[in-house]
């Protein structure tokens, strides 16, 4: 069975310098597609990737990345909404590159679709009230 | 069939009273007809709940044993710095104040991430704020230095004072320019990548009574979750500005400074805010309930999203310039409905005051009402309108030569 998820990896600083995310295509058959990277000699890096490939070989990859010491986390976790602050403005909706607030217009209240979101982090900033919150 | 406010008032203690929302009578106009509702309606209520920068809270702290002398000294809450400039123990903390070592837009764009705004929300939580004063010492208040928790349940008062809320109308903002701005008006994208508005549009109180025919000094509202009353005019309060057929204003034009105990308010309906690159503010929650005294009056409140203009401004370059030229007027209907099309091209938009919360804050004023809990006001004064000689001008700058 395919399988195609998109996770967070957090590498310490020891491990920013070896090649790890390259075995997943040469020794796990898994494709990847960076969405987002910071990666600094010194410092702990973090990659944000859509992984894809079949779900055996996406289970050991995965394996392989925590033994090596990386940590890895489901993205749809990084970025929540405080819905408790949240009041539902709508600052956020042409902000997000993808798409992920919609306005319900019979409401008028913003739904926001985790499954959407890349973690960017653009809307943390840029939400009047601070409803968003980035996890790492 | 002119009513009057004691009318209405006889009504609403009978539990007879007849009140829609500003949203609810725009369709049963269309039903019934004008003549009809204006009839049957006694109140018709109004909500808005948008970031309001001229903002603030007065304290009476109690003296301190022995007595300090705040006022000519210096006042910080939870590091956010309070005005001193009254009496011993009498404080003012603006929505905009920021903390001394804010490093602001030295690393821009600026977070803004606590300030006056977020004080004000912590008091009204009923949080513990921490107090730290230093003063110069006289014979008859010695102390020199003051440290403490205080609490908004052991202030002597705690008053929301803002001199200017509740715009009547209010610009669209958007970026001309080719790199990304940060305003009080939100995150502006390049090449008009968005348009920011911050009106409720058809439910917000003074474009449901354009003239102030109703709305006047000592009017009686819902103020952050609690009551309060419209102080005076706004500050900037310009009735004089050019109006619609139906006598709504197509740009910024009333105002209201309204006040209100803070004691009684609720942390939901007054929220600090942070405007990323420009500054803290305070989101606040106001309504407005109109009493139907004629046809004429109800007509007002029947205005829907498609009547009310706003003009779309540059604020890359035309609004920090102080220039006049806008990019046309599009209406709230527009704006509402996800897209407004600005020189020919198709620009996405988005609010900064809540609409769903302003339609809460209708519900709940109007659940006031029908409870018998709240009861009209009949003002003491009305705000200047169309005609009185306000003109808004801009600072006359004259150069100071030594």
């Amino acid at each position: 069975m395919a399988v195609s998820k998109r996770i967070v990896l957090h590498f310490p600083k020891r491990l920013v310098e070896r090649p790890i995310v390259s075995r997943l295509v040469k020794e796990y058959n898994l494709d990847f597609n960076i969405l987002k990277a910071s990666v600094t000699p010194d410092e702990e890096g973090l990659m944000v990737l859509e992984l894809s490939g079949k779900q055996a070989d996406y289970d050991r990859g995965i394996r392989y990345l925590a033994e090596t010491g990386v940590r890895i986390q489901s993205l749809s976790q990084d970025v929540t909404r405080n819905e408790e602050r949240c009041t539902h403005c709508g600052a956020c909706i042409t902000i997000c590159p993808t798409g992920a607030f919609e306005l319900d217009f019979a409401t008028r209240r913003v739904d926001f679709y985790g499954d959407k979101c890349l973690a960017c982090g653009l809307c943390i900033k840029a939400c009047p009230p601070r409803a968003m919150e980035l996890h790492f | 069939m002119a009513k009057t406010i004691e009318e209405i008032n006889e009504k609403i203690r009978q539990g007879k009273a007849v009140v829609v929302t500003a949203e609810e009578i725009i369709g049963m106009a269309k039903d019934k007809g004008v003549t009809k509702a204006a009839e049957e309606v006694d109140v018709v209520t109004t909500g808005t709940f948008g970031p309001m920068c001229s903002s603030g809270t007065y304290l009476n702290i109690g003296h301190s044993k022995p007595r300090i002398k705040l006022g000519g000294g210096r006042v910080y809450l939870n590091d956010v710095p309070a005005y001193t400039g009254f009496a011993a123990v009498d404080l003012y903390i603006g929505a905009n104040a920021l903390p001394d070592d804010d490093p602001r837009n030295r690393i821009y764009p600026g977070e803004f991430n606590y300030g006056g705004g977020h004080v004000i929300e912590e008091l009204v939580a009923r949080k513990d704020v921490r107090l730290v004063a230093s003063a110069y010492g006289t014979d008859c208040y010695p102390r020199k230095r003051l440290e403490t928790w205080i609490n908004i349940k052991d202030l002597n008062d705690a008053v929301l004072f803002n001199p200017r809320n509740s715009s009547q109308n209010y610009t669209v903002a958007v970026n001309l320019s080719d790199k990304t701005i940060y305003t009080y008006m939100g995150v502006l994208k390049p090449d008009l990548g968005n348009a920011n508005y911050c009106s409720a549009g058809q439910l917000s109180p003074l474009l449901n009574d354009p003239y102030y025919k109703t709305i006047g000094i000592g009017t009686k509202i819902f103020l952050g979750g609690g009551i309060g009353y419209v102080a005076w005019q706004g500050t900037q309060h310009n009735p004089n500005a050019p109006r619609t057929g139906n006598g709504v204003p197509r740009e910024g034009a009333g105002t209201l400074a309204v006040i209100g105990d803070l004691k009684q308010m609720k942390p939901r309906w007054l929220i600090g805010t942070s405007m990323l690159g420009y500054g803290c503010t305070l989101t606040v929650g106001i309504g407005v309930a109109i009493p139907v005294l004629s046809e004429e009056i109800l007509r007002y409140t029947t205005v829907s999203d498609d009547g009310i203009l706003a003009p779309v401004v540059d604020y890359s370059e035309v609004y920090p310039q102080l220039r006049p030229d806008t990019l046309g007027e599009v209406s709230y209907a527009q704006l509402k409905s996800g897209k407004i099309i600005v020189k020919g091209k198709e620009v996405p938009t988005a609010s900064l005051s809540s609409y769903s919360r302003a339609v809460e804050i209708a519900a709940i004023l109007k659940e006031w009402i029908l409870s018998g809990k709240f009861l009209l006001t009949e003002p003491v004064a009305p705000l200047p309108t169309v005609g009185s000689d306000i003109v808004l001008k801009p600072l006359k700058e004259r150069p100071i030569e030594e």
